[in-house]
């Protein structure tokens, strides 16, 4: 227990030391004993006994879901009691009152770039400061030089409790808590004590309350949920929302079930970026990039065989022996934060209750204060005769038993151009079918000379052309399946050969099969998609959700992980920043990398008018490649800048070797207000392909030439 | 047929200048060439490296009449070569190349773990790599030579000298005279390798790192006298190419960056094969019968005396600045008597107002090529161009091309506590496993972070410290961050790209302070 204490402190102070706009809510006193007796099946009022019936919230009210059934929960207070009002502090008769979120806020969809008004700032304020009451066992709002506080926190030191404390002199806006928490509870003055979320009001009462056994009473009375925190999905997002709230003292479980592939695959904890995602893409990347270099290594002196092969089977080996470990690494660091996994299917079935199936279909329930969505994706197929039997996605290639030979990736997203480069990189004859254009969403010029680069490296493209049929020829590892094109733009058809057939045309949302409508919880129709306001709240309060899911969102392993950290640290920390969607770097592992942070040109024209930017760019030739002998005017670097604002750089792009490592810093930079000027100012590391964004001279607009002639 | 052309086209009418000055704008016209008066050139740039390049360019486009001397004094091995300077001839290029081919022979290594096919033994030709290099490095001295071409500036293969504060006398290779006068002159003769002439043998049998790139065989068994970042890049790919090689240091690795960082630069070249006498002192370089060279030295723990056989000998114990042949007295231009670097102000101007120095002669500037080539481009548009933007010598970036890079920008976690007080600085670090570094089986022991930030919020961010591969390439863009006054707060909130070495940065969540341990958990 100490040591589990000293952890939750380690991280609480963690967060506010690196966080400035952080509450730095501590806790002090000791840890009592599981605040988890048994299962206690029954959800408490969590809406009831808290409309505020007269107030200008009841129209959201008439939108939001139909509360929660009403919950038997023992020894609640016999009514809703006006909370905003709240003349009753009676402590003795009425029993305090019942502090809990409005019920059924509405999903607010962030809007970009409007300003949010006033009113939205306060009622932010006031569902946070709900937040800390309803999460914290006790919610001490305090000032840091107050006696009385100082007294209120020995008393429940002297009880062996844990407390959360806000100084309201220690933080930025502590005058707007005071004004909010007046007129949440009427009372002014601090110390303002809420213990298991009833307003105990200052010291005296509280000194009262301990006296007549009140306070014992209701320390006493613990959550009737059998956790603070469900979080369904073990993938980036969802592990580190469950480990985050594990490390701020929270009793968190992890659902996680991997269904398998139509093609047989499952695998471990840790979901996509570590199974079949960024993790094996990165690795198999490597591998193809090793081939490039053996080439190079002669030119640079080095002498051995002539013949080198790739051997399939080694490779993914390794990689599957790397991502095993990965998925232990997972489940250990759960452990060590006592969060409780279970591998198991999760479904709704009433509200703050789900029912988790396991592999051999033994189903249990579970209840949670509150929930976190994190499911992911997996990839789509076609819907045409054979796709399901026949081909495979990115879920089987990284780890296929066997060389897929010849192969056919159908798409033209990021995953498709991966998987093809790689293959086309350790010496497989690989074709893309792309209906339209490559890499949709980002920069077009960026996306065509990818594609020309992997062109001009072996891989062929069959452009706007779709699937109709996929048939066996022969079985086998591989076997060989003949594939029926049609032109998306005459009646013309194609057929082809190939050992492989590798869908990659995109990715659904794991949210249909998991009883969001039981609970009402909205998804996008079309898509899956969940959508969530700016704290990644859905439709139904206490529920919430990360990653992939999320309509309108990235899709991309950092900003599932960050964002659910900050949701972690809001619902439990006391904290306040929100994930911030903007300006996020990204790359693609491509044969010749591209990275990207910021607004492509298209987006950027769309939005600012091409008039207001200039956009600068140039080719350049990696030092590393010239004794090589590879292509120069190939790499390329661009950045659009908003002319009228300070030629501040809104969008950064390279194509290039190492182009992750080289986005990285200047993604960093543009959130720092990166402008050309200082560009300009900042001095390149020589030689690298980094320092090329230093010299850039040459403005699309002046049409000149780019190319690089000579050395 | 081509050399013959451009030579032809080099000495073209002097009435294209003319063409040039009209083109420009208004304010410079006055002053520009016919003004050039009584002197032969507006500007004079002595040295033709990336810093008098760049001037000598910048000042030409913007209508000057210019002219660059360059002149290489073969090494005392005899080696020379051709326009560029050190960068580009002996230095980062070359260098950045053959660290390369080090790197490639590590990936071919690592290939069979990918699931590569690779046919042993595998073996290294220097001789192979070398010529790869040198006509590499031969085509940037020409391209060198077409770029002042095109912009009109007159390129004199001259060794010069001051005979007063507006002239200057050029000697051909063949004794040939010509004397050259100008209203601006600058002067950015860069640096060479230092001999320690107190040792015996020392100029006889050693080498430097301006020989080493142009060596047409394979050095062998080296040692490595110094602990510069020269000493330790050059110890580092000889030792990625195979061969033995020992660096022999007197005192600390990579003076003035910070020692942390450089004592897991050296950790990482030892676990690669390197050898290292530490605390050691040569005293003493003979030639054996069969070629071998061998050397005495004195460690300086024990007092002992200690001797060993090398095939080659190379002294990286530093650079002196190119000034003695100058006659710098003659225009009264003053040096610093310790360093004979030339004393400049924040304008680059030396003691006589219209001489300047840039680059590596100048005394206090950093020895880069990217800080030399600023400096000389800022320099022609202050004296041509009516900018008023100095150089800023501050957070200027840089990467040590060791085995394993080590990327920096800003203060060294030494310096900040000096600067701020150890109370004030809060340094953020971690050790990281870079992800290809898993299946090939490296061991990431010395791949580390650190972040050096000011403790009071914003937490300004002071430093920033990179080992691993790729170091370069990640830390030019936080340099940036850097520049634009990133706190540690705003680093955090950069959401990391997946998977990099430089998302790790953007992850430093621990605290030297806290005492937590910083080593990669699991995996």
């Amino acid at each position: 227990m100490d040591n589990e204490d000293g952890r939750r402190r380690r991280g609480r102070g963690g967060a506010s030391g690196g966080q400035a706009n952080l509450w730095p809510v501590r806790s002090v006193g000791g840890v009592h004993g599981s605040p988890f007796p048994g299962p206690v099946l029954a959800p408490p009022p969590a809406s009831r006994s808290l409309s505020r019936s007269g107030q200008a919230g009841s129209d959201t009210e008439a939108l939001a879901q139909p509360p929660p059934p009403p919950p038997p929960r023992a020894q609640t207070s016999p009514g809703p009691v006006k909370v905003g009002t709240a003349p009753n502090r009676r402590l003795g008769s009425v029993r305090g009152v019942l502090v809990s979120s409005p019920p059924g806020r509405r999903a607010r969809l962030s809007s970009p770039g409007t300003g949010r008004s006033s009113s939205e700032a306060r009622e932010e304020l006031r569902r946070r400061l709900l937040g800390l009451i309803e999460g914290n066992r006790v919610m001490i709002f305090s000032k840091s030089y107050c006696p009385h506080c100082t007294r209120v926190k020995e008393l429940f030191s002297s009880l062996g409790v844990q407390c959360n404390i806000l100084e309201l002199d220690q933080v930025d806006d502590g005058a707007n808590v005071q004004e909010m928490l007046s007129e949440i509870t009427n009372q002014r003055t601090v110390p303002n004590i809420f213990v298991n979320k009833v307003h105990m009001g200052g010291c005296d009462r509280t000194f009262q309350a301990h006296q007549s056994g009140l306070l014992q009473k209701l320390l006493q009375e613990d959550s009737t949920y059998d956790y603070d925190l469900i979080v369904i999905g073990g993938g980036s997002g969802g592990l580190a929302c469950a480990q985050e709230a594990a490390i701020l003292g929270k009793k968190v479980m992890v659902l996680d079930f991997v269904v398998p592939s139509p093609q047989g695959t499952s695998w471990g904890l840790g979901g996509t970026c570590v199974n079949v995602g960024c993790v094996p893409k990165k690795l198999m990347h490597q591998a193809a990039l090793l081939g490039q270099a053996l080439n190079d290594s002669r030119k640079f002196g080095w002498e051995y065989g002539q013949q080198v092969k790739h051997n399939w089977e080694t490779m993914t080996e390794a990689i599957q022996n790397h991502i095993s470990s990965l998925n232990w690494g997972h489940r250990l660091s759960l452990r060590e934060k006592s969060v409780d996994y279970v591998n198991s299917y999760g479904e709704f079935v009433e509200h703050h209750r789900i029912k988790a199936t396991n592999r051999k279909g033994q189903e249990t329930s579970y209840t949670a204060a509150k929930f976190v969505i994190a499911t992911g994706e997996r990839p789509r197929y076609l819907g045409i005769q054979g796709d399901k039997e026949y081909c495979i996605t990115s879920d089987d290639l990284f780890s296929l038993p066997y060389c897929p030979g010849k192969t056919l990736v159908v798409g033209a997203s990021y995953v498709a151009l991966e998987c093809a480069g790689v293959l086309t990189g350790l010496g497989l004859d690989v074709t893309v079918m792309v209906r339209s254009v490559l890499l949709r969403g980002f920069d077009q010029e960026m996306a065509e000379r990818v594609g020309s680069y992997m062109e001009q490296h072996g891989v062929k493209f069959l452009r706007k052309f779709i699937p109709v049929m996929v048939q066996q020829l022969e079985k086998g590892s591989p076997g060989k399946l003949k594939v029926v094109a049609k032109s998306t733009e005459g009646p013309e058809t194609i057929e082809g050969v190939y050992n492989t057939v590798l869908l990659a045309i995109g990715r659904d949302s794991c949210t249909r099969k998991m009883g969001l409508d039981k609970i009402g919880v909205k998804i996008n129709k079309k898509t899956g998609k969940i959508p969530v306001n700016d704290v990644e709240q859905t439709n139904v309060p206490y529920v919430y959700a990360v990653g992939d899911i999320l309509e309108g969102k990235l899709e991309l392993t950092p900003v599932a992980i960050q964002a659910g950290k900050l949701l972690a640290r809001r619902l439990f920390g006391g904290c306040l920043e929100k994930c911030d969607y903007i300006n996020v770097p990204t790359t693609v592992f491509t044969p010749l990398e591209y990275g990207c942070c910021g607004l492509s040109e298209e987006k950027a024209i769309e939005v600012y008018k091409k008039e207001n930017l200039e956009v600068y760019h140039t080719f350049f030739w990696p030092l590393e490649w010239t004794v090589a002998g590879r292509d120069n005017n190939t790499c390329y670097a661009k950045i659009i800048c908003n002319k009228f604002d300070n030629y501040r750089v809104i969008g950064f792009h390279v194509l290039g070797p190492n182009a992750g490592e080289v986005t990285q810093g200047f993604a960093a930079a543009m959130k720092c207000g990166l402008t050309k000027q200082l560009l300009d100012d900042t001095i390149g590391i020589h030689p690298t392909c980094g320092e090329v964004f230093t010299t850039l001279e040459i403005t699309k607009s002046s049409g000149l030439d780019i190319t690089q002639k000579g050395c | 047929m081509a050399v013959m052309a451009m030579a032809a086209a080099l000495r073209g009418p002097g009435g294209r200048f003319r063409w040039r000055t009209q083109a420009t704008a208004g304010g410079v016209r006055g002053s520009a060439r016919g003004a050039a008066g009584r002197q032969d050139y507006n500007l004079l740039v002595i040295g033709g490296g990336s810093g008098g390049l760049a001037c000598a360019k910048e000042a030409a486009q913007l209508g000057m009449k210019v002219a660059v001397v360059d002149y290489v004094e073969p090494s005392p091995r005899g080696t020379r070569w051709g326009l560029g300077g050190t960068c580009v001839n002996v230095g980062c290029i070359p260098k950045k190349l053959i660290h390369q081919a080090a790197l490639l022979g590590g990936m071919i290594r690592d290939a069979p773990h990918y699931g590569w096919d690779v046919a042993q033994p595998v073996l290294h030709d220097w001789r192979k790599m070398a010529e790869a290099v040198q006509n590499y490095v031969k085509s940037l001295n020409w391209g060198h030579r077409v770029q002042l071409q095109d912009r009109k500036v007159k390129y004199f293969n001259i060794k010069a000298s001051f005979v007063n504060e507006h002239t200057i006398c050029g000697v051909t290779k063949g004794g040939k005279e010509t004397l050259l006068s100008a209203e601006h002159i600058v002067i950015a003769t860069g640096g060479r390798p230092r001999y320690p002439t107190h040792i015996e043998g020392a100029l006889e049998y050693g080498i430097t790192s301006d020989d080493i790139f142009w060596l047409k065989e394979s050095p062998g068994k080296t040692l490595v006298v110094g602990a510069s970042y020269v000493a330790l890049e050059c110890a580092g790919f000889l030792t990625g190419l195979g061969l033995d090689t020992t660096v022999m240091m007197r005192s600390i690795p990579l003076r003035g960056f910070d020692q942390q960082m450089s004592s897991l630069v050296t950790a990482y070249m030892a676990s690669q094969g390197t050898r290292f006498l530490k605390h050691c002192t040569p005293s003493r370089v003979q030639k054996l019968p069969d070629g071998q060279l061998q050397v005495t030295w004195e460690d300086l723990t024990s007092g002992k005396e200690n001797m060993g056989t090398f095939s080659t000998v190379l002294w990286a114990i530093g650079r002196i600045p190119e000034t003695r042949s100058l006659n710098l007295e003659n225009a009264g231009i003053n040096t610093n008597p310790n360093s004979q670097k030339i004393l400049v102000d924040a304008q680059e101007a030396t003691s006589v107002p219209h001489i300047y120095a840039i680059g590596d002669v100048a005394e206090g500037r950093p020895e880069l090529t990217p800080t030399a080539i600023m400096a000389g481009k800022l320099l022609a548009r202050r004296l041509y161009g009516q900018s008023l933007d100095v150089m800023d010598y501050s957070n200027v970036p840089t990467t040590v091309f060791t085995p394993l890079e080590y990327g920096c920008v800003g203060l060294s976690e030494e310096e900040a506590m000096a600067r701020h007080g150890e109370e004030h600085v809060e340094v953020y670090h971690a050790y990281y496993k870079p992800l290809e570094f898993t299946v090939a089986e490296r061991d990431a022991s010395q791949c580390y972070i650190k972040m050096v930030c000011l403790r009071k919020p914003p937490q300004l961010v002071l430093g920033l410290h990179f080992l691993g591969p790729n170091a370069g390439e990640v830390t030019q863009g936080f340099a940036l961050g850097i520049k634009c006054g990133a706190s540690y707060e705003q680093v955090m909130r950069t959401v990391g790209i997946h998977p990099t070495c430089a998302e790790e940065v953007a992850k430093l969540r621990i605290s030297k302070r806290s005492g937590l341990d910083p080593t990669v958990t699991g995996c």
